[in-house]
């Protein structure tokens, strides 16, 4: 994403005022002021517009079919892009550097919203990262370990049947939308059966999760088991055959196994491209080892090879759930550790989760220590050891890191994420040369990037 | 003619203006709530009977929104744009006879505004002119999404009118006659047996190719691209809003409802249909079945809308050039050639040469695949990937040869994990 082409002289802007005084110079400095920025004057000034032949076309941050706040900046020759630069920026959050000045438990309601179509992997990847920096990695129970298994790969469906839904509309296919919406209504249902939130649930915590799952959790997941596989194969149904959606995708976006490695592009993008890599099997997490699933792969290297895996994913994430329903274990779903483990007997209220009534009351009423300890855990948090660790998960959209750092405070010194987005949107500029308008908005959807995880 | 002419053509003009109209508006209402449906949404459903009053509401309200021109803009042609568009789909409407002939008193009443000699070249015509509401809505707005979607269409609207002037020319050949009211005249009576003696059977062909043609004609999915909202924003009405965006949409349905007339009338016999009943009903049953036919063919475009994806633009034009109009061609030919045969030679002496001609292309038929075989043998030594160019960049074609070796580098991402 950094542009090669910045002046030569740029680092000195940051040095010593004296050398910064003569290198400022504009008349020396090269002229950037279209580097980004589109200005008018191209239409008025038809000559030179019929001279070059080329046309600079603004896609976004207002564009129906960025993901959002996506902004593309294409040359064009007719419809075919010369060049397409994407800027990102527009959905900044601040998110990694809020995370400096939170207690470590409270940054997992920050860091949910960072991919806001893939939450629970956000809060899993931080917990875990958390985990193995208090060194309680293998202190976790059984229970979340399984439930974070479980709920996560619910989560994948989710973002898939919502990448599908806006891919769907973005190349024309209306229906498409409407059906992946209302399917992704049903999984969202039961994580707010769960954890009281459609999304950014902020449910799982470093040791564990904030609390166990309703009473009635097995059946509904179990009803959503019998459903799904066939709202899945209506979806093959409308689109897998149909010659358009087929042209449409095939051959556009193309990232060859090189270009994927060279660039660093993981997720169903890698995997289109014959690679048989996915965290959950190289370096797996909570226990997901145990379970038997496939990694689905195609050599297409193309966004119709990235629909067919994501389509496959998503009945592999159910044999995953399945699995894990049929083995649930019981027990503690929090480490016993009491000085990480959050003091509140949480329940589910109205309005969300909240503090149970009787602990309130308790707290309150009977019991002073409970009330200190109570109020220093909350407010002040756990220290964490020195050190940095680095997690990876397998989010729908590739490797989600989470690099974090302790200074051995009860805050993060730094969290810094990896986001496949934002990895992927620097993949652009290779993918869409030579593309027609209408297959840069295939092969961007056959990114699935999320702004809020790119920008963060 | 008296005065009580004057009346009769006012009123068979304000009928059909009518008819169109209301037809418009229950289309947008229909549109929304049959996509509704097969999204298994509810669509508009307040304002009137089952959301009826929708489309007037919405209109109110555009017409009373601020009138927004872009300063680039080119301010007349900018105005005019949607008005042609609107104009055009009325003005073609006028040549669709839309109910049948019945006689009041002594006067004979045919339930169509204008039936010149040209006729359905009328409707070509028009069809041409429409180009230019969108080109110029596109290239009057002064800005770059809607250029591109007014190029689009000009490329796209003139591609397809080839297909469908040839199609109309096969009617026109088939029946001897550009007037609308001799075309729909032709298709009267039956077939053989039951079947009504539509165009659509004999001319089922150059009926496909002009339904294709329609539909890439209106602009509606999946040949919407001069307005790819996925793409272009909006296409040529991305600048529009208020009055001047409401004429351009009403002009799409419009549109709809005069293309599907336009079949109806060229393949569908128009208000034909078996008559019964006192005079009365006689009288209003071709509208009726007129009116029936016309919804038949809304519903498709409106199903087409809910289940197809959008095309990419070169492989419209693929198919406007390299499938439609060859085919087109062939059609004309032949359609020239057995009127010709018709009317010029004995009825035992065609059965015999078809016979003849069909045996020969059965035969060839099935000798012609033990040659193609042996002649694609020597050079088709790649199997099933011999179909892919060398320059692919895929992997899979024989293009990058480490494919097969290059195992170990599938592994090279799992090591650098797990810090």
């Amino acid at each position: 994403m950094s542009d090669t082409r910045a002046p030569a002289t740029a680092g000195a802007i940051w040095g010593d005022e004296s050398e910064r005084r003569s290198a400022l110079d504009p008349r020396q400095l090269p002229d950037t002021r279209h580097e980004f920025t589109v200005v008018g004057g191209e239409w008025q000034n038809l000559p030179d517009a019929v001279d070059d032949d080329l046309m600079v076309i603004n896609m976004g941050p207002q564009h129906p079919s960025t993901h959002g706040v996506l902004r593309m900046v294409l040359t064009l020759d007719g419809e075919i892009v010369v060049d397409n630069r994407p800027v990102i920026g527009y959905l900044h959050t601040g998110i990694e550097k809020n995370a400096e000045y939170r207690p470590w438990t409270h940054s997992v309601t920050f860091v949910t919203r960072m991919d806001y179509l893939s939450p629970l992997f956000n809060e899993l990847a931080y917990c875990l990262a958390v985990e193995k920096l208090l060194g309680i990695s293998d202190d976790v129970p059984e229970r979340a370990s399984a439930l974070r298994v479980l709920l996560c790969e619910l989560n994948r469906i989710a973002s898939h049947l919502v990448w599908l839904a806006t891919g769907g509309l973005e190349l024309g296919s209306v229906s498409a939308m409407i059906y992946g919406f209302r399917e992704r209504e049903g999984i969202l249902d039961i994580l707010e059966h769960v954890t009281g939130l459609r999304m950014n649930h902020a449910y799982f915590r470093p040791g564990g999760v904030s609390q166990d799952v309703p009473m009635d959790f097995r059946e509904r997941v179990e009803v959503l088991l019998t459903e799904m596989p066939r709202r899945i194969d209506e979806f093959e149904a409308l689109l897998s055959e149909n010659p358009i959606w087929v042209e449409r995708n095939t051959g556009v976006g193309i990232l060859t196994r090189e270009q994927c490695f060279d660039l660093g592009v993981t997720g169903p993008v890698l995997r289109s491209a014959g690679v048989a890599h996915d965290l959950r099997k190289a370096a797996p997490y909570c226990g997901i080892e145990q379970y038997d699933f496939d990694v689905p792969t195609t050599d297409t290297c193309d966004a119709f090879g990235r629909y067919t895996i994501r389509i496959q994913e998503m009945r592999e994430s159910l044999k995953i759930v399945r699995q894990v329903l049929d083995t649930l274990p019981g027990g503690p779903v929090m480490v016993a550790d009491p000085k990480i483990a959050w003091p509140a007997q949480l329940a589910l209220g109205p309005d969300g989760i909240g503090n149970a009534k009787e602990y309130i009351g308790k707290i309150m009423g009977q019991s002073m220590e409970a009330l200190i300890h109570h109020f220093k855990l909350v407010t002040e948090g756990f220290t964490v050891p020195e050190g940095q660790v680095y997690v990876p998960v397998e989010s729908p959209r590739g490797e989600l890191g989470y690099h974090v750092t302790s200074s051995g405070t009860n805050k993060p010194y730094r969290v810094h994420v990896r986001d496949p987005s934002f990895i992927h949107i620097g993949v652009l500029p290779v993918m869409s040369r030579g593309l027609l308008i209408a297959d840069i908005i295939a092969a961007v959807a056959s990114l699935d990037p999320v702004m809020g995880g790119v920008d963060r | 003619m008296d005065w009580l002419d004057v009346l009769i053509i006012v009123a068979v003009a304000v009928g059909a203006f009518a008819l169109w109209l209301v037809g418009t508006a229950l289309l947008i209402w229909g549109e929304r709530r049959v996509v509704a449906k097969m999204q298994s949404r509810v669509g508009p459903n307040r304002l009137g009977p089952a959301g009826l009053m929708q489309t007037l509401a919405d209109g109110a309200k555009l017409f009373f929104k601020e009138d927004i021109a872009p300063a680039n803009a080119d301010r007349w042609v900018y105005l005019a744009a949607p008005m042609v568009s609107a104009v055009v789909a009325l003005v073609t409407f006028a040549v669709i006879p839309y109910g049948g002939t019945f006689t009041i008193g002594d006067r004979q009443i045919s339930l169509q505004v204008w039936d010149p000699d040209v006729g359905l070249l009328w409707v070509l015509a028009m069809g041409s002119i429409g180009v230019y509401g969108i080109v110029l809505a596109g290239w009057s707005s002064g800005s770059k999404y809607p250029l591109l979607g007014g190029v689009r269409s000009s490329a796209q609207m003139i591609s397809y009118e080839l297909a469908m002037g040839l199609a109309v020319a096969a009617v026109f050949i088939y029946t001897g006659s550009l007037r609308a009211s001799d075309i729909v005249a032709n298709q009267a009576g039956t077939l053989f047996g039951p079947i009504p003696a539509w165009h659509v059977i004999p001319m089922a062909p150059a009926f496909v190719l002009f339904f294709i043609s329609a539909v890439a004609e209106t602009q509606r999915p999946p040949f919407d691209l001069p307005e790819a909202e996925g793409e272009l924003v909006g296409g040529f009405n991305t600048e529009y809003s208020g009055a001047k965006f409401a004429m351009i949409f009403l002009a799409e349905f419009m549109n709809v409802i005069t293309m599907s007339a336009v079949l109806v009338t060229m393949f569908l016999g128009g208000p034909n249909g078996p008559l019964f009943g006192p005079d009365i009903v006689r009288a209003v049953l071709p509208t009726i079945y007129f009116v029936v036919k016309v919804g038949i063919f809304l519903f498709v475009f409106i199903w087409l809308r809910a289940t197809l994806p959008r095309l990419r633009y070169d492989r419209l034009m693929d198919l406007g050039w390299k499938v439609m109009l060859p085919f087109a061609l062939l059609w004309v030919m032949a359609t020239g050639f057995s009127v010709v045969l018709r009317e010029t030679t004995e009825r035992a002496t065609v059965i015999r040469a078809a016979a003849i001609g069909a045996a020969v292309a059965a035969v060839l038929f099935f000798l012609a695949p033990l040659f193609s075989r042996r002649a694609s043998e020597p050079g088709g030594g790649g199997g099933d990937g011999g179909a892919r160019p060398l320059d692919d960049p895929r992997p899979g074609g024989e293009a990058l040869p480490e494919r097969a070796g290059d195992r170990p580098s599938t592994d090279r991402p799992t090591e650098e994990v797990g810090v």
